[in-house]
């Protein structure tokens, strides 16, 4: 394929646009197995976390050790593809140690970037391991260039993931205005709100994305059988009750059905539902995107090696056909089935959220 | 009971109180006749400006900067806030002129606002920064912040730390009332509530002075849709959690304004900073005077939702 870059290419600093360098897909990984799917099935890119609280899938059960790191980062080398590793919440007052130690780990695993959202942390990073890449996470909440190019002018950030909220005309707005690479989510599990701006979770359990790594997370879940149907409880708030026809979703709690005023049972923040922008991918290749994310390291191995698979063969077409690109049937169908609630979403790209 | 320490000079014992921007999109005259009234109170510090969407103009800048003049011939401290989630090239127009106002200090909501005041002017840094821990707040004294507004999820040993290392430029202000601000979106779950598109909304915040509850389907109220905000039904309070307040010597208390009541609000904080032992009856007053019952979990390092009743 084309379009993989070696992974010793560091960019020149002064070669700032997009054009330059081919596009990327970025996909998850929760484990090794997930790793491995991922670079086989053509990921340019695999983010990985930790197993503790200095990212934000911090899940029982997830994430990667010393020994699984250094054979995943080898794994992917071997094959002139990159490893990320997302350190994306913030350090907390009592513990920086804990963030500043994953920091000097990640940059003498050899890493080819690290995925940052606090300030402190990425001044440590730029004065500690000059040489590392630094990308700003979506956790960061940076939606315009005066903030990006911020994070940039500060701690000499190259790449920027942006909040799932801003419609095409905006990215591109965002691309025309800053140095920095700008990456974007293509497909996964939607968060409705402004990432690293939501607090809901802790409002509810005491643990959100930026203190803990989690959002609604399982441990405080309860789920019991009432009279009335299946109960879905977030630390006792009840979150949905699920009819025995059916299927019963986690509990995210934006993603329940609640009452508002006179409108009963709806889904009053947003559905369970998945982003899916594969439609959009040469538009968004075209206005200099320079990376699609795909979401998920706490999904399965399966889930991980068919998105990337659908999603390499998006963007070879995409570079092949431009113009006459289209999303085929047996992408979408593939892709349906690792929706959340099979239900798919352009997001903020489509109109009733403009 | 809990006793200020007798050490400690009377100058650090009193916190300053701020109003905090208004979060609702109120009718212009009901915001002027607000603000009026404000004139008049124990705060002294008010923060102005629309922070919340951009679709709300009821007041336009030049409105915010005429009512600033007014507060600040009344003797009060005068900042503007800019807008948490800039989303268009518009958005980010308007924040350039709040930060570019070149009379009053600016809070900055995001980064874009801290790119245009950092090393220019002095500013405040917002509540929605997320500044978690000491490197990060000291990079915000290097770019010139004078306060900063602690996170809301942030609780009072996390507090402790950051205020034992904090540096001396820098002044602490904690959201102390009101309901909590917790989640930002590109959607609006009060438009969606009415099936409208976004760009379609009808003003319709315009008929929710404290915002539109959502309950859970048990009849819990839980939440409260304000346009793209998404708040806490319940009233942050940290009335009674006043000697704790005093004793981690935070400088400035911010009640966040709702549409009735205020001025007997920032009556009871007046009163429970001059003696913070009578805090816990404070409390129960306010509890009268608020639009739902109240919370402080965060500040006791537990869900928000929590009340957490001090035995003093």
């Amino acid at each position: 394929m084309s379009c993989r870059a070696t992974v010793t290419a560091r960019l020149d600093p002064k070669a700032t646009r997009a054009t330059l360098e081919p596009f990327e897909l970025v996909c998850p990984a929760g484990s090794l197995p997930a790793l491995k799917a991922a670079v086989d099935n053509g990921a340019d890119c695999v983010y990985v976390g930790l197993r503790d609280a200095t990212n934000a899938r911090n899940f029982a059960g997830l994430n990667f050790d010393d020994a699984a790191m250094a054979t995943g980062i080898a794994y992917a080398h071997a094959r002139h593809r990159k490893v990320f590793m997302a350190l994306n919440t913030y350090p907390q007052a009592t513990n920086p140690a804990l963030w500043r130690r994953a920091l000097d780990h990640a940059a003498a695993s050899g890493v080819d970037a690290v995925i940052l959202a606090d300030p402190g942390l990425m001044r440590y990073a730029a004065t500690q391991h000059p040489n590392l890449r630094l990308h700003l996470s979506v956790q960061g909440s940076a939606t315009n260039h005066d903030a990006i190019n911020f994070y940039h002018e500060q701690f000499g950030i190259r790449r920027a993931v942006l909040p799932r909220v801003l419609s095409m005309e905006q990215v591109e707005y965002v691309v025309t205005r800053t140095p920095v690479e700008i990456e974007v989510f293509g497909f996964g599990s939607l968060c409705v709100m402004v990432e690293g701006r939501c607090a809901l979770s802790s409002y509810v359990t005491g643990e959100s994305p930026n203190t803990h790594g989690v959002c609604s997370p399982a441990k405080a879940v309860r789920w019991q059988e009432t009279p009335r149907g299946l109960e879905a409880r977030l630390n006792g708030v009840l979150i949905d009750r699920f009819g025995s026809n059916e299927q019963a979703g986690y509990p995210t709690l934006c993603k329940g059905r609640f009452d508002v005023a006179e409108d009963r049972n709806y889904y009053a923040i947003e559905e369970p539902t998945s982003l899916n922008t594969l439609e959009l991918l040469p538009k968004l290749m075209e206005i200099g995107v320079r990376a699609v994310k795909i979401e998920g390291r706490q999904r399965s191995q399966a889930y991980v090696a068919e998105v990337t698979r659908v999603w390499r063969e998006a963007i070879d077409q995409s570079h092949l056909k431009g113009h006459r690109y289209i999303a085929k049937a047996p992408w979408m169908v593939s892709l349906e089935q690792f929706a959340e609630g099979r239900q798919h979403t352009l997001g903020a790209y489509h109109r009733p959220w403009k | 009971m809990e006793m200020i320490a007798s050490s400690a000079p009377a100058t650090h014992a009193m916190p300053r109180l701020a109003l905090g921007p208004p979060l609702y999109y109120w009718p212009r005259a009901t915001m002027f006749a607000f603000y009026e009234a404000m004139a008049d109170t124990a705060l002294d510090i008010v923060y102005l400006g629309e922070t919340v969407c951009s679709r709300r103009h009821e007041l336009r800048l030049a409105d915010w900067l005429a009512i600033a003049r007014s507060l600040r011939n009344a003797g009060k401290e005068v900042v503007l806030s800019t807008q948490v989630l800039l989303e268009s090239g518009g958005d980010v127009s308007t924040m350039h002129k709040v930060t570019g106002n070149g009379d009053f200090i600016v809070e900055a909501n995001d980064m874009g606002a801290v790119r245009q005041l950092a090393g220019h002017v002095p500013f405040i840094a917002g509540p929605h920064l997320n500044i978690f821990n000491a490197d990060t707040l000291r990079l915000f004294a290097q770019w010139g912040a004078t306060r900063w507004v602690m996170p809301l999820e942030m609780n009072r040993d996390d507090l402790a730390t950051l205020q034992a290392e904090r540096p001396a430029s820098l002044a602490t202000e904690v959201f102390a009332f009101g309901r909590l601000p917790l989640a930002f979106s590109a959607r609006c779950f009060t438009a969606r509530h009415l099936d409208l598109p976004k760009d379609d909304c009808r003003f319709s915040c315009l008929a929710h002075p404290d915002g539109l509850l959502m309950k859970t389907r048990e009849g819990e109220d839980f939440l409260v849709l304000n346009g793209i905000q998404t708040q806490s039904s319940r009233v942050y309070n940290l009335l009674a959690d006043m000697p704790d307040l005093t004793r981690l010597r935070v400088d400035v208390l911010r009640l966040s304004p709702q549409s009735s009541n205020m001025a007997g609000i920032i009556d009871l904080f007046d009163v429970a900073r001059h003696e913070a032992t009578g805090a816990g009856r404070a409390l129960a007053d306010a509890c009268a005077l608020q639009v739902a019952p109240a919370c402080n979990g965060y500040w006791h390092g537990r869900p928000g939702l929590d009340h957490v009743v001090q035995t003093l």
